[in-house]
């Protein structure tokens, strides 16, 4: 499988990193390069192969529902770029 | 260099207790060493205050009779662990300012113990990297050069400041963090002991997350006991980190020293890859005399999905990257880069604050996320883990105890290397040996073994059996012994 320019730009677009129209070149040639290299894995015969979930033999531990932590608003928003009254500040998403 | 500076953690736990020196003028020394060091930029941040501050509260717990296990002992901490009220980055812009209003477990730990902050070590921006180059606030210069020669060489990565800073010697010991072997190959690139420890060993709260599946934190020591002081310190059960598993943190020093008398080393035959070069060879033929001629049983074992692991891995890592890096936004914390509605702020932000690599990556871990492509990529790489796990289980069920292969393809190599420069999976294969152990969720030690013929160290690795990395820590002790430790020549200070 190969990505094209468009879809160099579809990518980039849903990991919500801008890019320029000179870097899709580079970027549709190093991105099959290594999606090339990777193809070597269709050799190996899967079939009957669960997949992997969790690398160690564990069961997830429960604990109890209650609020255990919190109370510091200031905080949560204190490494904001931009914050007001312990709100995040974001540009205008509403109309 | 200050006689100071040239104890192990051992050496200075037992100084400190008999009252030799205190923990102050041990602190002192190591700040001297950082500020004169400055030329390698292993560290990103100095906290000298704070140093001096932790070791005179070290002093007076020494004076009460209530030392903790690493009391007054100057450490570098890798610039991933959240450091309440510090600096912390994971060496990226996107992080900028980004001081934490809290501490991660494993720093927490280490202060509990008595440890001493020196500083934040320089790193591969968010652990993705082989060479420290990708680093927000550059390379990291190697304490090691070639014989007769002046060009700069990388530590490694992505723990490229631990492993410098602790060959060094500006730092007692380091914190580090491997997703795919970045603890063991700057470990081995360095001349130092790196332990990656078993996945759900170490707690991972408040630690950056990479590849959450994958990454765990360990130290970098000067050598195998001081490692197993560190691993000690660092590991717990922690109910903040459902993947934390719930086994007692043994005594890792008390395997130190212990014969491997009768002690099964298999030496997988796919580990003898094209190409090798010559030195990697014979020292790797060395480590199997040296451990036959201690008394272990050396077989040949065969892991036969080894070469797939890394392919395998470069698409689990960059789907748990693009994940774990979307919290990213411009909204919460770090960099924000104004643009014309929300979704431009987002992408001018993260097209500025991600490097090169980190967006080569989050764009590779979308890609293989992304609808109709899930199965083909990513369910079929967690099936070839799948493989690559029974792999060992098949070994280790066979009555293997631990299994020595090569740290690394090479020695480290220079500064803006343009083959790697020129070709990403160049200088993916770095982890070539090292990450089938993280995909396998074992513990794995890289060990310095010798020189190569530039005079350049080389590691050897020893993987084990989940949760028994005091066998390693025994085994490693062997070769260790045999051959000898490494120092680096000064020529930064």
């Amino acid at each position: 499988m190969s990505v094209d320019q468009a879809t160099v730009r579809r990518i980039a677009r849903l990991a919500r990193i801008r890019i320029s129209d000179n870097e899709v070149p580079k970027l549709e040639g190093e991105l099959n390069h290594i999606l090339g290299w990777i193809e070597m894995l269709e050799e190996v015969d899967t079939d009957n192969v669960e997949p992997m979930t969790s690398v160690v033999d564990t069961s997830m531990r429960l604990r109890q529902d209650v609020v255990n932590d919190g109370g510091y608003p200031d905080q949560v928003t204190g490494n904001a770029p931009a914050s007001d009254e312990n709100f995040f500040l974001v540009p205008k998403v509403v109309e | 260099m200050s006689d100071l500076l040239k104890l192990t953690i051992a050496q200075a736990r037992d100084g400190l207790s008999s009252g030799q020196f205190k923990a102050a003028e041990l602190t002192e020394a190591y700040i001297e060493a950082v500020e004169a060091a400055r030329a390698l930029n292993a560290y990103i941040v100095e906290t000298p205050d704070k140093a001096r501050e932790m070791a005179a509260a070290s002093d007076d717990r020494i004076a009460k009779g209530e030392a903790g296990a690493l009391e007054g002992i100057p450490l570098g901490i890798k610039d991933l662990f959240a450091t309440k009220g510090v600096h912390t980055q994971a060496c990226s812009h996107i992080l900028d300012q980004f001081k934490p209003a809290y501490e991660s477990t494993v720093t927490a730990n280490l202060w509990a113990d008595g440890a001493v902050m020196l500083g934040k070590l320089n790193m591969d921006e968010f652990a993705m990297g082989s060479s420290n180059e990708t680093s927000y606030y550059g390379p990291v210069k190697n304490p090691w050069r070639s014989k007769g020669s002046n060009a700069d060489l990388v530590p490694g990565g992505s723990s490229g400041g631990s492993a410098c800073a602790v060959a060094a010697h500006i730092c007692a010991g380091a914190t580090a963090t491997d997703t795919g072997g970045s603890i063991r190959q700057p470990a081995a690139f360095t001349g130092t002991v790196g332990i990656k420890p078993t996945y759900g060993r170490v707690s991972r709260w408040g630690t950056v997350a990479f590849a959450s599946s994958l990454d765990q934190a360990g130290p970098i020591a000067r050598d195998v006991r001081d490692a197993a002081i560190l691993l000690k310190s660092m590991a717990s059960v922690d109910p903040k980190d459902t993947t934390s598993v719930d086994i007692e943190v043994p005594d890792y020093e008390a395997a130190i020293g212990k014969s491997i008398k009768g002690m099964k080393v298999g030496i997988p035959a796919e580990y003898r890859m094209d190409g090798m070069p010559d030195d990697i060879e014979s020292l790797w033929q060395k480590g199997i005399d040296w451990l036959r001629d201690a008394g272990a049983e050396i077989v040949s074992i065969s892991l036969p999905h080894t070469k797939y692991a890394l392919p395998a891995y470069y698409i689990v890592a960059p789907a748990e990257a693009s994940s774990n890096l979307a919290r990213y936004d411009g909204v919460r914390y770090g960099l924000r880069v104004p643009g014309d509605d929300i979704v431009s702020m987002y992408e001018n932000t993260r097209a500025e604050g991600f490097g090169t690599e980190v967006r080569r990556r989050i764009m590779i871990g979308t890609y293989v996320l992304s609808a109709g492509y899930y199965d083909a990529y990513y369910v079929k790489a967690q099936k070839v883990r799948t493989l690559i796990k029974r792999d060992f289980e098949t070994s280790f069920a066979d009555g293997v105890d631990a299994i020595l292969t090569p740290a690394t393809p090479s020695a480290a190599f220079g500064i803006a290397d343009q083959d790697m420069k020129a070709d990403p999976v160049k200088m993916y294969l770095n982890d070539i040996f090292t990450v089938t152990v993280n995909m396998a969720g074992l513990p794995g030690i890289a060990v310095p073994a010798g020189l190569d013929a530039n005079g350049l160290p080389l590691g050897l690795q020893l993987i084990g059996k989940p949760f028994d990395e005091s066998t390693l820590f025994q085994i490693g002790k062997v070769i260790e012994d045999q051959a000898g430790g490494f120092e680096a020549e000064n020529w930064w200070s």
